[in-house]
């Protein structure tokens, strides 16, 4: 392993100057639950890591309606918020699903975005709870909304000297109902041959879609924001059959590859089965009794 | 399986005392071959070939050796070159020449992760980074990495110097190391007078341990000549026979320390990092530790081997097996020596089958060399066998446990390659499933729609004995300590001192085990062939009763009565003449001293054959979703014959752990490889083993039917466990989902295709 530099950072200012005079050659550690395998593993070479677990701002995790989760902030104290677990049963999903109790004492979402891999568990939800990303780098501070962020399989929007600081999530509306599924062969431990995340609201009789949306991981360069099934779900009855057709119209948006964790055909399927069952967990949240 | 003399009545064998080595363990105290650190010690690191089949035409390493912090830097030329001959490892026998060409690459590459150079450096990232700095430049060939393309006629040759033996002649320019044929009766006439005959071909692939340890060796050449070597080993002696083989040295001067293990399961047999650390040493005047990283143990060390496995079998019109053929071919690797021998021998083992024929073939591929996994190549073969059973009792509309029992092998029958069977536990275990909870249960349809089925397989495991020391040492204050030869992997430490406690008549707490180095006890031969407790175990009593021999000498002294009158009854050493007259154990050896000197004696024993091995018959019940094609194991008995359990707690630990292995290889394991032969799966991540939330809790059924061939009928168990398990799921995923596969791993997405296909009408 290629000997690099350890810069504990304690403000943002620190941190993206340190970015922008090692351009490519420096990284954020967040959790270093990805980070660290990579640069053992030798994918590629740094000569700095910036850790940014001292930095304020990445640190901050904040209900006020809408949830603010700072960049650094590890998945089990996402979950173990009562309150947010309620309000934001999509992103619980994910958050109590990445690894195990150890990673998840680690790993942060912001790190699960920012390492921007197709089949990342976090990204799909926060898709679909309408997340958008604030990024910061030396010349200031930009927004977007999640969906955008990500641009190819270990590639994301920050420019050189950039970092991301927090993923911001509005208020759910009334009757809103979220879940996140994975395919995997086995129970625990492993890596999703297809994900989706389902968020849906209803009307207030609790039969009709208001609005949904809809998020695939793990068939396409990138998570993709299912626009057609999710845009087909709004004014549609609740039922079986109306998911069973969003299931079926997400598969046509789904662009997967055969690979040794599954094949096209059996990635196109899950899609369907997937959405399926994610909306029909997420109308159960929705209506209250999940 | 009757038995007709008295059982045998014991005080500690059978109990489960707490294992000797225990704290150390839970303590984290106990020394694992990365442990080790030594005073100026330097790290080792290995630069492994990217291509599976390549010549080196370049190697330059000045760039490395000039690094600050590297010590010594190596290549193939730093190998001694060896003739061809044997190398004999006690289960297994290698070619000296392959082996040393295996470890260390001289002119070719044949397998993806060949060590090509070492670096020895002041640390392991400094080694790391030096690797980059040698040079290699290879000439790609086209790898070998099929069977049929191994086997086609003009196939490109991997050897040039490897002579194949095609039943008994030799053969040039061929990929095919052995083909032999076993064969009884007269198996095409019986065919053709059989009421049903099916015929099928299987298809497994290669799988890995999957040791949590990877392996790591620390080795120290002294100026003087001595080579001590530190390792994580199944074979001490087998590591100082490779090593001097290799190295030209002297048998003697070589010092092999195992350290604890961390499994191993066969694939800690084979010798990979010692050479190189010795080799390096010698150059850097300093021990030199080398350690694989995960990926390295994928790539470059042996799994058990795949391949393709067809069978055929007749039966009359009540269900006898007529006659029974297989054709076994295994991807032995780079290398010669995929376990075909056990294979054929074990296919058919669990049935009488009175016309047989069986041809195995070991088969060189551009991969790295198999070793032994557990019951060498007789899960793959008995994948085919029992999957085809199973088949073949739906199409004849017969229940498989009323086939078992009309087929089983018992005593007197007579096996593939030739033994006849003395009393063994076939039926015992049938029967013992048959009277199961489990088996008496209904299988309850599910819920939510899932697919539910039940199956089940027998299996057989021979296992051998061969040579083993032990030594007991009288300490003055009554107990006693126990070297022995044999690295502990399932307990066997315990299981050794509570044999030797029995003839004692000591608790199992008061014998303190040790494995010692090659130099502190007497040869050992390598812990595997479910050889250590039967074999070992069978050293440990002779020299327990060489020491009471001895005791009762040293008591007739003190009493001054001759030692015809002398007994030892549970425990006590008792005076036939002088009733009241009686010493515990400590009391005489607190007497050592006055009637000369210590007792220190060695039991050596050279035990012939297993005595008929074991076998086991194991239940599944599984779930499958008909929407992902997931599996869910929701019931599992395993149910084997042990002999004598001698602690039943690790017999229930080794038949839960190779249900849990088999059941890996049923459902997920696979080398996933490019057509470059490059194992692009080599992480845990993607290698899926069964977790602890993969499978249910492991119901177990020890049957004991003793073994003839050991004084108190223990037979070996740690193998047979991994062989029924593949094909009881297969059979299971059968009954559930109406449709069967014929290929491992039965992973979702092939459940999901043959849904499809059953669904299509195909
Ligand atoms: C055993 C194990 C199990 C796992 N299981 C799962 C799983 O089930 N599902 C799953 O999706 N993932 C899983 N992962 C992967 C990993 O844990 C997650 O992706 C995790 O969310 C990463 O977060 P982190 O805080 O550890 O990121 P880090 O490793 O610290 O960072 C990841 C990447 O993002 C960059 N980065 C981090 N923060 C910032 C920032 N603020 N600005 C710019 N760049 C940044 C880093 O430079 C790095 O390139 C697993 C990993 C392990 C080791």
């Amino acid at each position: 392993m290629h000997p690099y530099q350890y810069i504990p950072a304690t403000n943002i200012t620190e941190a993206v100057s340190a970015l922008a005079r090692y351009g490519n050659r420096a990284r954020i550690l967040a959790g270093g639950t990805d980070l660290l395998v990579q640069l053992r593993g030798e994918r590629y070479e740094l000569d700095a890591v910036v850790d940014a677990k001292a930095i304020p701002e990445l640190v901050e995790l904040t209900l006020d309606g809408g949830l603010t989760i700072g960049a650094a902030v590890p998945c089990y104290q996402v979950y173990e918020n009562l309150a947010i677990a309620a309000a934001f049963p999509g992103i619980i999903d994910a958050a109590s699903l990445i690894g195990g109790i150890q990673i998840q004492s680690r790993a942060s979402l912001g790190g699960n975005l920012c390492n921007s891999t197709p089949s990342a568990d976090g990204i799909c939800p926060l898709i679909v709870h309408s997340g958008v990303v604030t990024i910061t780098g030396v010349d200031g501070t930009r927004t977007m909304p999640v969906e955008e962020f990500s641009t190819g399989p270990g590639r994301n929007a920050l420019g050189n000297g950039e970092m991301l600081i927090s993923i911001n999530l509005p208020k759910p509306a009334a009757h809103f109902g979220a879940a996140y599924q994975r395919f995997i062969p086995r129970n625990e431990m492993d890596i999703a041959v297809v994900g989706v995340a389902s968020a849906i609201t209803l009307d207030a009789t609790g039969q009709k879609v208001e609005s949904a949306r809809i998020a695939l991981a793990s068939v396409g360069p990138t998570p993709i924001f299912a626009k057609q099934a999710s845009e087909f779900l709004a004014g549609q009855t609740a039922t079986e059959e109306t998911f069973a057709k969003a299931g079926a119209i997400a598969s046509t948006e789904a662009t997967p590859i055969s690979d040794m964790r599954g094949t096209i055909k059996q990635r196109h399927h899950l899609v369907e089965v997937l959405t399926r069952r994610t909306l029909v967990q997420a109308v159960r949240r929705a209506r209250g009794n999940a | 399986m009757t038995t007709t003399e008295k059982p045998q009545e014991f005080n500690v064998v059978g109990t489960r005392p707490i294992r000797h080595d225990g704290v150390d363990k839970v303590l984290g105290r106990a020394l694992y071959g990365a442990d080790i650190r030594l005073a100026s010690m330097i790290y080792g690191a290995v630069l492994r070939s990217p291509h599976a089949h390549a010549k080196i035409t370049r190697i330059d390493t000045s760039k490395a050796e000039a690094m600050p912090g590297v010590f010594a830097v190596m290549s193939g030329k730093d190998m001694p070159l060896v003739a061809s001959g044997a190398l004999d490892l006690g289960e297994t026998v290698d070619d000296t020449a392959f082996t040393s060409d295996r470890i260390m690459a001289h002119s070719k590459v044949v397998y993806k992760g060949h060590p090509v150079a070492a670096v020895a450096a002041i640390d392991s990232n400094t080694g790391l980074e030096a690797l980059k700095l040698i040079e290699v430049e290879y000439e790609v060939l086209k790898p070998v990495i099929t069977l049929e393309d191994a086997m086609a006629p003009g196939a490109i040759v991997i050897h040039e110097g490897l002579i194949g033996s095609d039943l008994g002649e030799q053969v040039k320019n061929t990929n095919i190391a052995v083909h032999n044929r076993l064969e009884f009766g007269d198996p095409e006439a019986a065919f053709d007078q059989s009421k049903t005959v099916i015929e099928r071909t299987f298809i497994i692939s290669r799988a890995h341990q999957g040791y949590i340890e990877p392996h790591a060796s620390t080795a120290f050449w002294a100026p003087d000549g001595k080579i001590t070597v530190w390792t994580t080993t199944q074979a001490p002696f087998g590591v100082r026979k490779t090593i001097s083989a290799l190295l030209n040295q002297p048998l003697s001067n070589i010092k092999v320390t195992p350290t604890e293990i961390g499994g191993g399961f066969g694939g800690k047999i084979p010798v990979y990092l010692e050479p190189l650390a010795a080799v390096l040493s010698k150059k850097a005047g300093r021990p030199v530790k080398i350690q694989m990283d995960r990926r390295a143990v994928f790539e470059a060390s042996g799994p058990g081997p795949g391949g393709t496995v067809k069978v055929k079998m007749g039966v009359d019109d009540k269900g006898k097996i007529t006659a029974a053929t297989a054709d076994i071919r295994y991807g032995a690797g780079a290398y010669p020596g995929a376990s075909i021998g056990a294979a054929a021998s074990g296919i058919f083992a669990c049935y009488e089958v009175p016309n047989v024929r069986v041809d195995s073939y070991d088969i060189v591929i551009n991969m790295s060399k198999t070793a032994a996994y557990r019951a060498p190549g007789t899960p793959q073969a008995t994948f085919a066998s029992e999957t085809l059973v199973g088949e073949l009792c739906e199409i004849i509309g017969m229940d498989p446990m009323e086939f078992h029992l009309l087929n089983a092998s018992k005593e007197g029958t007579r096996r593939p390659d030739g033994p006849l069977f003395p009393r063994v536990g076939n039926e015992g275990c049938l029967l013992a499933i048959k009277g199961s909870d489990h088996f008496k249960s209904t299988l309850e349809p599910s819920a939510e729609g899932k697919l539910r089925g039940r199956g089940m397989a027998s299996g057989y495991w021979n296992g051998i004995g061969n040579k083993s020391s032990v030594t007991i040492n009288v300490n003055e204050d009554g107990l006693v300590s126990l070297i022995e030869g044999n690295p502990d992997i399932g307990g066997t430490r315990t299981t050794i001192a509570m044999q030797a406690a029995e003839i004692l008549g000591l608790p199992a707490e008061d014998v303190h085990p040790a494995v010692g180095d090659t130099d502190s006890i007497g040869y050992s031969d390598l812990t595997a062939g479910s050889r250590t407790t039967y074999a070992t175990g069978t050293a440990a009593i002779e020299a327990a009763r060489m020491v009471i021999d001895e005791m009762k000498k040293r008591v007739a002294m003190i009493w001054e009565t001759e030692y015809e009158n002398i007994e030892h009854i549970d425990g006590m050493f008792i005076s036939k003449v002088a009733p009241d007259q009686k010493f515990t154990f400590k009391e005489a050896a607190g007497k050592l001293g006055q009637t000369g000197g210590p007792v220190a004696l060695t039991g050596t024993v050279n035990v012939r054959g297993s005595g008929g091995g074991s076998f086991g018959t194991h239940l599944v019940d599984v779930e499958v979703d008909p929407d992902t094609g997931k599996v869910e194991i929701l019931r599992y008995t395993a149910a084997q014959d042990a002999g004598k359990a001698v602690h039943p707690s690790y017999v229930e630990g080794q038949f839960q752990g190779g249900a849990v292995q088999g059941i890996g290889w049923a459902l997920n394991e696979e080398y996933y490889t490019s057509e470059d032969g490059v194992m692009i799966n080599s992480t845990f991540l993607d290698y899926r083993m069964p977790t602890s939330l993969d499978v249910p809790m492991i119901d177990t059924i020890i049957v004991e039917v003793p073994n003839v061939n050991h004084p108190f009928g223990v037979r070996g168990i740690g193998e047979t466990s991994i062989v029924p398990p593949a094909p009881a799921v297969a059979n299971a995923l059968a009954d559930a989902i109406g449709a069967r596969l014929y290929q491992t791993p039965m992973n979702p997405g092939r459940i999901l295709e043959a849904l499809a296909a059953k669904q299509s009408g195909k």
